[in-house]
């Protein structure tokens, strides 16, 4: 990463907390108007948000371990390395197990996705990755497991799997078509 | 405290032992990286309590089942589905705010296509992914995977 693009990174960070902060003061400022006007809310309303704060911070400390140890152990170019040459059944296996192990928001993916295009990957594969990436990693089940049982987790997990390896190779068909009519054959 | 939350800070703990063990450098810069990060996310934690606290408290539970609850079908499912797509919140947060739906009336298969399309379609995001993959890729890609949400939601709705 050179000078410009770090300070570029630094100043979108700092943009974004005062983001986070102007909402929070909005929503802040929302609230206890409305609990002024509706006196008789308040006990519910704050007993639900406390409620759902302890929740949070029962696990969020650990999830942040999590996030933290992944993002320091699992370096992201192991993910172009590895997926750049594999294929087949091993392909999207592997492409599911990488997107599920580094951390971040997907637009941290695209960058990547686009290195392993350019080196010739397989587009199911991609897909897949990206995919894995978005909604299957590992700190994000387990907050999904918190607040939403393990018959949610499991059912929606292994669907996700199931439906994200078919699109896969669904668009992979697709743009393989699309190139051989361009093609004219 | 629940199983679960012992559970997962049971294998925090676990793996930041081994961590530990392994290479004392790396964890302390994790642990760094965590810290950050929790702080980080902590405002739009305190929004997302506040929001959870004001919809619960303000909105009564038949109102939330007429718009999100099993009888809401599949234009409740899209209706959410959609909604999901253009938020852009850390999908962290969604999980919470799910779960609040759910213990007021919304239908199992309304949360997950919530949850769904809030991490799998982005559509704040989709201009950078245009950029970096391309029109055809991004386009099918967001496209189809709000359909696989969807089918996901009808599905969960119908086995859970």
């Amino acid at each position: 990463m050179s000078e410009q693009e770090k300070i570029n990174k630094n100043m979108k960070e700092k943009q974004g907390i005062i983001r986070d902060l102007i909402i929070l003061g909005v929503i802040s400022i929302v609230t206890l108007t409305l609990l002024y006007i509706f006196p008789d809310k308040k006990e519910p309303v704050l007993s639900t948000s406390w409620n759902f704060f302890i929740e949070m911070m029962l696990i969020l400390p650990a999830v942040m371990v999590m996030l933290g140890l992944f993002a320091v152990w699992v370096p992201k170019d192991i993910v172009v390395r590895y997926l750049g040459k594999t294929s087949g059944v091993k392909g999207i296996f592997l492409a599911i197990i990488l997107g599920t192990l580094p951390t971040g928001p997907l637009y941290i993916a695209f960058p990547i996705a686009s290195a392993l295009l350019k080196k010739g990957a397989k587009i199911s594969n991609i897909v897949v990755f990206l995919s894995a990436w978005a909604c299957i990693k590992v700190p994000q089940e387990m907050v999904e497991l918190q607040f939403l049982g393990v018959r949610f987790m499991l059912s929606r997990l292994s669907l996700t799997i199931i439906f994200v390896v078919i699109m896969g190779i669904f668009i992979e068909k697709v743009l393989g078509w699309k190139e051989v009519t361009e093609n004219g054959c | 405290m629940s199983v679960t939350a012992i559970l997962i800070n049971g294998i925090a703990i676990v793996a930041l032992s081994i961590a530990f063990i392994k290479d004392k450098e790396k964890t302390i810069q994790s642990l760094k990286i965590a810290g950050k990060s929790f702080i980080r996310i902590l405002p739009l934690v305190l929004v997302i309590i506040l929001v959870i606290g004001l919809l619960l408290g303000f909105t009564p539970p038949d109102q939330i089942s007429r718009f999100a609850g099993e009888q809401s079908g599949l234009w409740g499912v899209l209706l959410v589905g959609a909604v999901g797509a253009l938020m852009h919140i850390p999908s962290l947060l969604a999980f919470p705010l799910a779960a609040s739906l759910l213990e007021n009336g919304a239908g199992v298969g309304v949360v997950a296509a919530f949850i769904t399309t809030l991490t799998m379609v982005g559509i704040a995001t989709l201009p950078l992914e245009i950029r970096e993959l391309g029109k055809s890729i991004a386009l099918l890609r967001n496209s189809i995977s709000f359909v696989i949400a969807i089918i996901i939601a009808l599905i969960m709705g119908a086995i859970l």
